[in-house]
């Protein structure tokens, strides 16, 4: 687990959006990925492992919305509508680290973790696939979708 | 040619991240030469994908989270690394209390046993030397038995051996750690033995465990609620043979 500690750590970090949530992803998933390295029988253990990190999130992320939920009604993770940068963001700014990142944390889950997964660690379609469970065909429109809503997402912080 | 460009649009991004065959490549890259549009779409996959790594995007795993998942799956690999030490110091305790019990228990008897030996083997010779042997003479066990009564507060059992070598003579009262005991005495070819029964004040039986004093060997075993001393200077072998048909 300790070599793909870098790849686990950053899917969990734009999954979770929130770095201590990520942190305690981790720490659980590597648990769970060493628990059950019996059943581990394929031969790319970081794809593998990458399942844990993303199930585990998932299960995190299912888990505090529940409690959200009973608090209050988020609008904004309710609306289809991709939500914009935050205002000021100035234009010299739109290309570095923690733009790309915000702009990456603004898709919807399932474009995140294909961006993520493909441009940050260069996974493959057919990892993606077997990471989120869906068939091949999938990923591809999920990338072309994700990468067209980032463009605009990103010039649009651009031209603010 | 429209719907080639549509269907090429649709692959442009598996031509980019690599994902499409030989065939399918060099059916896009051809379109590309002559399609502006799709070729602006396919730079801008590029730039998107420059903007996206460029920048150091990707989350690196902070120290402290790497040190606590390795110390997390070192835990994991070997539960019983950690010592338990409050345990450990309870079960040492509990070793150390019952060796402590077990020594004062088979030692303390042994201990005043010393003094015993020599005061089983004093009477052995005093017996012999005082030609006090006997108080009552006789090879009938039903004889022998019945004169301690009153005399002693515990019934000895009698036994003659006299058709296996070991005639009993008779009887004898005799004292051992200032109690009147009983003291029976045995011939074996000359030989006398005289055999000192104490009431146990425990149950436990012992096995008979030689002890040789003044070139006496002494035999003392535990049997029934009773102490046997068996002194003589018979060999050891002879008195051992005595004591197994005595518990026999």
């Amino acid at each position: 687990m300790l070599p793909h500690l870098d790849a686990g750590y950053n899917l969990a970090c734009f999954l979770m959006r929130n770095p201590e949530d990520a942190e305690d992803v981790v720490q659980e998933a590597s648990l769970r990925a060493f628990r059950f390295f019996d059943n581990f029988r394929g031969e790319n253990s970081r794809a593998w492992f990458l399942t844990i990190v993303r199930n585990t999130s998932f299960t995190a992320l299912k888990r505090s919305r529940a409690d959200e939920a009973n608090v209050e009604f988020d609008e904004e993770l309710h609306s289809g509508e991709v939500p914009a940068m935050d205002i000021g963001v100035a234009l010299d700014q739109a290309q570095d680290r923690e733009t790309v990142r915000a702009a990456i944390e603004q898709l919807p889950e399932e474009f995140r973790e294909a961006i993520v997964l493909r441009e940050l660690e260069g996974c493959s379609y057919k990892e993606i696939a077997d990471i989120a469970g869906v068939p091949i065909g999938t990923i591809m429109s999920r990338l072309a979708r994700a990468r067209r809503q980032l463009q605009t997402i990103l010039s649009k912080s651009q031209h603010q | 040619m429209n719907s080639d460009h549509q269907r090429i649009q649709e692959f442009l991004h598996a031509y980019v991240d690599g994902e499409v065959d030989l065939v399918g490549a060099q059916e896009i890259e051809q379109h590309l030469r002559t399609c502006e549009e799709c070729l602006r779409i396919e730079q801008q996959i590029r730039d998107l994908h420059s903007a996206l790594t460029n920048k150091g995007t990707a989350y690196r795993t902070p120290a402290h989270l790497q040190r606590s998942v390795r110390a997390a799956l070192r835990r994991e690999a070997k539960p019983e690394s950690e010592i338990p030490w409050p345990r450990l110091a309870l079960v040492a305790g509990t070793v150390c209390v019952v060796l402590l019990v077990a020594v004062i228990f088979f030692e303390r008897p042994r201990a005043t046993d010393h003094g015993l030996v020599d005061q089983v083997v004093d009477n052995h010779v005093r017996s012999l030397l005082a030609a006090h042997l006997l108080d009552v003479r006789s090879s009938d066990q039903h004889k022998v038995k019945p004169w301690f009564d009153g005399k002693v507060d515990f019934a000895p059992p009698v036994r003659d051996l006299t058709k296996d070598g070991f005639p009993l003579t008779g009887g004898r009262l005799d004292y051992l750690n200032g109690k009147t005991v009983v003291a029976l005495i045995y011939q074996r070819n000359k030989h006398p033995i005289n055999l000192f029964i104490i009431p146990a004040t425990t149950e436990r039986d012992t096995a008979p465990a030689l002890l040789t004093r003044r070139g006496y060997s002494v035999l003392h075993w535990s049997h029934a609620e009773m102490n046997y001393w068996a002194v003589s200077d018979l060999n050891a072998d002879e008195l051992r043979q005595f004591a197994e048909l005595l518990l026999r």
